[in-house]
């Protein structure tokens, strides 16, 4: 035929070997697959240094030296007038016990026959934290038939004493320090050979309060914990109902104009908005205006569900757009009203999404420290578990990522470890939150 | 065009259900529909056919006012549903629907079980007093919708889990449901096999005993087979409007003998 198809035939190439064009197509593509996995590679290379950086700083927080010491409860100093009536014994003072707790821990260092050069019994306090007399004068109020008895007591030992154990404090760095002596450690040694010393589990740091800035041995984080608790509590109560019904106005039911225009990208603006700003908002409006209580987890949820709504919104609208048409469409064809396709069909289908969305803002907002430093959720606040829920909610009260803030700004190397572990148990629930998000999904998910 | 069938079919006069005057709708700046007059009898089913984008879709959901969801839609004119304009304002559209029931060019069960897919309707509506009735209301649905036997053991198993033509029979029959007086069915085979077509035309002849259908669709033998009364849209306009046999066998538009016979559409 024509010179152009001779042409074309004399080029006619094999199928077994691959082309210039094709070599170059397959080498771009293995590139891109190299850079891919390279990418995938460096995330999982930082998410495991994050994780090994968190776990090894943090598990020591877990768990705490107790000293074992025999204390004889003397009645001539605990019960001055000798008739165990609980509100004098309760004039006694956390004073009247220390030494009686020094007294019987110096007896039983020289009972063992430990060589130390200690001979006051000053010298033992320094080994024990200053919360055991408060231990062991709860006791003597809980139980006052033991006066006059030598009871075991299992005391927190001094934060140093906790830090030599787990090797955070070294005989050279206490060498110019007044509240321990490297003698202490030899003691401490002999008495960790016996079991009189041990490291056990602290239960404590997950049920417990903060504590003071001079014992870090005795700060827990179970308080802050129900802090951040009662507040997702007001968020969801709070963000929940008015995020979903919002955007099933603004997706189902609002004309489209410049009105819901602008409200719709205010929503996406407020969801750029800096936490700080949601913070100062909430000091000058709940506070200093609607004169909420200040520190307490309503306020820290308000804040947090003004930071959570936009989340709510625009992922509440993603699952409801994600509906079929088709659906709305068949239940209107039926006779059923607006409201009743969107509540009836609509929102079962779009449930897992906004589920999902939910539980992800909930988990922003429980790892928000910044508006809580402004409205005054920050610092060694509540002592004790709230006992109502009322108590809970109004009561001041910090929060975990407040609380873990508060213990990394303190200048003893042991809160350090205490903030690592607070960090580890945030952790814990924010991961337990986005696993619970992916399980809902899965479940709720149905197919059309 | 050669099923001829259509020329033995009697085809009586029936009592005029929804009567269109001088209908416009318009989309936006859009005249979709022009000037729509068009008279659908009871017990009868009317076609309406015409190339794509013609209007005859838009039409057809203006008798039942789902357009009204979008918003920017207009209607104009008159549509009377017995006599009663159903653009009045006084009516309410969600009552007009359970009068006028529609089918969907996709199957559209809802995503729960083939029972509760029936018994939505009567459920929203308050058709039933007990439970017994409800079944009642199903079954006799479902047996109208000719699926009966063929999910009568699994009415607890999903809708959705259904094939194509059973989905669609089976939302023929949750539209039945409501006791509707028209049916509206746009492109309802449209995504059928032959089969499932079939049966649906089937179908579709048998309920004209009850309501008055009004069917949308592509294929012209369809419209010829199923249909008493045709209507040709062409361009948002009503060509041509009479019985079906006339249509198909001597069309009195040169547009409408071009469409039948393949040249336009």
């Amino acid at each position: 035929m024509t010179d152009f198809n001779s042409d074309m035939a004399s080029k006619k190439s094999s199928l077994l070997v691959a082309d210039a064009r094709t070599q170059k197509r397959n080498k771009a593509e293995a590139r891109f697959r190299a850079y891919g996995l390279a990418a995938v590679g460096v995330g999982l290379l930082f998410l495991v240094i994050l994780l090994t950086t968190i776990i090894s700083n943090g598990s020591s927080a877990f768990k705490q030296t107790f000293v074992t010491v025999e204390v004889f409860l003397d009645p001539a100093k605990i019960d001055k007038k000798g008739n165990r009536n609980i509100e004098d014994l309760k004039k006694a003072t956390t004073f009247t016990y220390k030494p009686l707790i020094q007294q019987g821990l110096l007896d039983q260092v020289n009972a063992a026959g430990y060589n130390h050069p200690f001979e006051k019994h000053k010298a033992m306090g320094q080994l024990l934290s200053a919360s055991a007399a408060g231990q062991v004068r709860q006791f003597v109020l809980d139980n006052p038939d033991r006066l006059g008895e030598t009871v075991e007591f299992r005391l927190i030992a001094a934060s140093r004493v906790d830090g030599y154990l787990k090797g955070r404090v070294t005989r050279e760095s206490v060498a110019r320090d007044k509240n321990i002596s490297a003698e202490h450690f030899d003691l401490v040694d002999q008495m960790q050979a016996d079991g009189l010393v041990e490291k056990v589990f602290n239960m404590a740091f997950i049920t417990g309060a903060d504590a003071s800035e001079a014992r870090p041995e005795q700060a827990g984080f179970g308080v802050s914990m129900a802090g951040s608790f009662f507040m997702m509590l007001v968020v969801l109560g709070v963000s929940l109902p008015i995020g979903v019904a919002a955007s099933i106005y603004l997706e189902e039911f609002a004309p489209q104009n410049w009105f819901t225009d602008l409200i719709e990208v205010n929503i996406s603006n407020l969801a750029a908005v800096p936490s700080i700003v949601f913070g100062i908002l909430g000091l000058a409006v709940f506070i200093q205006f609607a004169h909420l209580p200040q520190s307490a987890p309503l306020v820290g949820g308000l804040v947090l569900s003004l930071m959570t709504l936009p989340t709510i919104i625009i992922s509440t609208r993603a699952a409801l757009k994600s509906v079929p048409p088709s659906i709305r469409d068949a239940a209107l064809g039926i006779g059923a009203s607006k409201m009743q396709s969107v509540f009836h069909h609509v929102l079962p289908l779009a449930m897992p999404g906004i589920l999902t969305g939910t539980i992800i803002g909930l988990a922003q907002a429980l790892g928000e420290t910044a508006p809580l430093l402004l409205i005054g959720m920050v610092g060694f606040i509540a002592t004790n578990m709230p006992d109502t829920l009322a108590e809970g909610i109004l009561s001041p009260n910090s929060a975990m990522p407040a609380q873990i803030y508060e213990w990394a700004k303190r200048a003893d190397p042991a809160w350090y470890e205490r903030a690592w572990g607070g960090i580890i148990i945030l952790l814990v629930f924010l991961i337990t939150m986005n696993t619970l998000a992916v399980i809902l999904r899965r479940r709720f998910e149905r197919r059309w | 065009m050669n099923d001829m069938r259509i020329m033995e079919r009697s085809v009586e006069t029936n009592d005029i259900k929804i009567a269109a005057n001088k209908v416009q709708v318009f989309y936006g700046e859009n005249h979709a529909i022009k000037d729509v007059d068009v008279q659908i009898e009871d017990k009868t089913v009317t076609a309406f056919i015409g190339p794509s984008g013609c209007g005859k879709s838009t039409f057809l959901r203006t008798l039942n006012r789902m357009n009204d969801t979008i918003d920017i839609c207009r209607v104009e004119g008159d549509i009377l549903l017995d006599g009663e304009n159903i653009y009045d304002p006084k009516v309410d559209p969600v009552q007009l629907r359970a009068k006028v029931g529609m089918v969907f060019q996709k199957p559209n069960p809802f995503p729960k079980s083939i029972y509760d897919n029936v018994a939505y309707g009567p459920r929203i509506h308050g058709l039933f007093q007990t439970k017994a009735d409800l079944d009642n209301i199903v079954e006799k649905s479902l047996r109208r919708a000719a699926i009966w036997d063929e999910v009568k053991d699994r009415l607890d198993g999903p809708g959705t889990g259904l094939s194509g033509g059973q989905q669609q029979r089976l939302c023929i029959a949750r539209a039945v449901a409501t006791e509707p007086e028209v049916l509206l069915m746009d492109e309802p085979c449209s995504a059928l096999d032959p089969i499932a077509t079939a049966q649906v035309e089937e179908l579709i002849d048998e309920l004209r005993e009850k309501f008055a259908v009004v069917i949308v669709t592509h294929s012209m033998q369809q419209a010829a087979r199923v249909s008493q009364k045709t209507a040709f849209f062409h361009l948002g306009n009503l060509v041509e409007f009479g019985e079906t046999g006339q249509i198909f066998t001597n069309p009195s538009d040169p547009r409408t003998e071009s469409y039948i016979s393949g040249r336009i559409g």
